[in-house]
């Protein structure tokens, strides 16, 4: 198989619904969402011969709880963003013939915390014993704190970064599976309680469970399959630091930049081509960082650029169409849940959607701007 | 505060376990002083403690006493306390930079923890509090007496 030999999604599902599930325990989200895929795809679970998926419970696991024995496994566990890099290795894997047709789940039970593993501590690790002795307290303390910096030096103000939440409260009111659905302000927001200042409670993402799966195979089979193969059109993957402290410049993420600019050049488009985007956001000021990162904005922009109505229903460039990790759902590892959108505004199947999706990027995150992954999805192959 | 209070509120605090590469550093706030590495190929000095050189991937590193002098980088003040902080009322987890660069993340202590007494780019100057077997480095603005 040659290097231009494309992949598709082929396959592409939730778990029945998201939200506060304490009926399932990690691996049943992972098996609920699994057997939604394959069967999205029209597929039987013999069809498939690679696993992807983060621990725990981790590739092995789940392939044996679904009675599958892979010829491919991909653990790789970078945070939120892994299930974007599951996408990207399933497209290397499958191009070298490692594997035809590969699976790739999230579960999560990041609300009920049924079957889930205790959160590590490890006071010996790096940021064990450099950043949770001040009082971290997980991404809500942690990941908000480039923010200050980015305001004094780009003059994002309070209401410009409440205004996100805002934005994206619209896009929910039209999702039936959204958490939260009912509109709100700006003064909404920022009346709302303060967790970790400036951050207030509608500017932080929800904490729920729920999960999602892929079917990647090879785009020779794009005309077999039920729905319309959604072509994986370009993918990248980059990191910046394990600790928020250590990440290099405090106003932007190298990590998405890096990993947009090698998932843009491999797919031949620039940010014109793009219809649809979904930004991880874990909190209100990521997606401000992927626009910017990915070129949508000319540095310092983003944050009017929103508040302008761009990134709305109604507005030239629709992002985060399902509501967002701050009003749809966010189980912990929201990026499989970005990627679904992508699919399905592709495939022209959201609950909200975007007329005429020829292309969809997705930025997902890992960790605190940790990692990134990239991909851009097309109607048709290149 | 009494010292009994204050005894108990750092027992519960986290306690960071030092490992071989970083016992230098937790050595030298015990001496108290700021002890980190720099590069004695390129000249760069870094933090967190590592054997490698960051910027050029030298294994030829030393250990240095910093300055201990500090401007406010960025921070958050968290209305959610951890475990050990429900009494300290809101507090801010701030990063700060280092005069000769690196930046690290930390408390800031003698200066009441509010966006009005925070201001970016501030000057610091490094102390150390002490909690359990370890001293934690903590900053104070400039010239504050601790």
């Amino acid at each position: 198989m040659s290097r231009d030999h494309g992949v598709i999604i082929a396959g592409a599902a939730e778990t029945n619904s998201v939200g506060k599930l304490p009926d399932y325990s990690t691996l049943q989200l992972h098996v609920e969402a699994a057997v939604n895929a394959v069967a999205d795809a029209g597929m039987s679970m013999r069809d498939i011969d690679g696993i992807a998926t983060v621990n725990a419970p981790g590739p092995v696991q789940v392939a044996h709880a679904l009675g599958i024995t892979p010829a491919y496994m991909d653990g790789t566990a970078v945070g939120g963003t892994s299930f974007l890099l599951h996408v990207r290795h399933a497209a290397a894997a499958i191009r070298a013939g490692y594997a035809s047709t590969v699976l790739i789940t999230h579960g999560e039970s990041g609300r009920s915390r049924v079957g889930t593993s205790p959160f590590p501590r490890g006071l010996s690790s790096i940021p064990g014993q450099f950043e949770a002795p001040y009082g971290t307290v997980g991404p809500t303390s942690a990941f908000t704190i480039p923010v200050l910096r980015y305001m004094k030096e780009y003059g994002l103000t309070h209401e410009q970064l409440a205004y996100v939440a805002v934005a994206q409260r619209k896009w929910a009111a039209r999702n039936p599976r959204a958490m939260f659905r009912d509109p709100i302000t700006v003064d909404d927001v920022l009346a709302s309680r303060v967790v970790a200042w400036p951050f207030h409670l509608l500017e932080c993402c929800l904490v729920t469970d729920g999960g999602g799966a892929l079917v990647v195979t090879s785009a020779e089979r794009a005309a077999d399959f039920g729905k319309p193969a959604v072509h994986v059109l370009g993918t990248g993957e980059s990191m910046d630091a394990p600790m928020i402290s250590q990440m290099e410049d405090f106003t932007e993420s190298k990590a998405f930049r890096l990993a947009g600019r090698a998932a843009f050049a491999e797919a031949g488009i620039t940010t014109a081509d793009v219809n649809h985007l979904m930004i991880y956001d874990a909190f209100a000021h990521v997606p401000i960082y992927g626009l910017e990162a990915l070129g949508f904005t000319a540095k310092g922009e983003a944050g009017a650029f929103i508040a302008d109505g761009n990134t709305e229903p109604g507005g030239r460039l629709p992002l985060n169409t399902n509501g967002g990790g701050l009003s749809y759902t966010h189980t912990g590892m929201y990026g499989m849940f970005a990627i679904q959108e992508g699919v399905r505004q592709v495939r022209g199947e959201a609950a909200a959607q975007v007329p005429d999706v020829d292309i969809s990027v997705v930025v997902g995150n890992g960790g605190m701007f940790a990692t990134a992954g990239v991909l851009v999805l097309g109607r048709q192959a290149r | 505060m009494s010292a009994p209070a204050a005894a108990t509120r750092a027992s519960a605090k986290p306690l960071p376990e030092p490992t071989p590469e970083t016992q230098p550093f937790w050595d030298g706030c015990a001496a108290g002083e700021l002890r980190i590495q720099r590069c004695r190929e390129c000249g760069k000095p870094y933090f967190y403690p590592r054997p490698v050189c960051p910027e050029c991937g030298s294994t030829d590193v030393e250990w240095f006493t910093a300055s201990g002098r500090a401007t406010l980088y960025s921070y958050v003040i968290n209305h959610r306390p951890a475990r050990g902080f429900e009494d300290d009322g809101p507090y801010a987890i701030a990063v700060v930079q280092l005069a000769e660069g690196p930046r690290m993340m930390t408390n800031l202590v003698g200066v009441p923890n509010t966006p009005e007494d925070l201001i970016l780019d501030m000057e610091l100057q490094v102390t150390f509090e002490q909690r359990g077997e370890i001293s934690l480095p903590v900053f104070t603005p400039a010239g504050a007496q601790q």
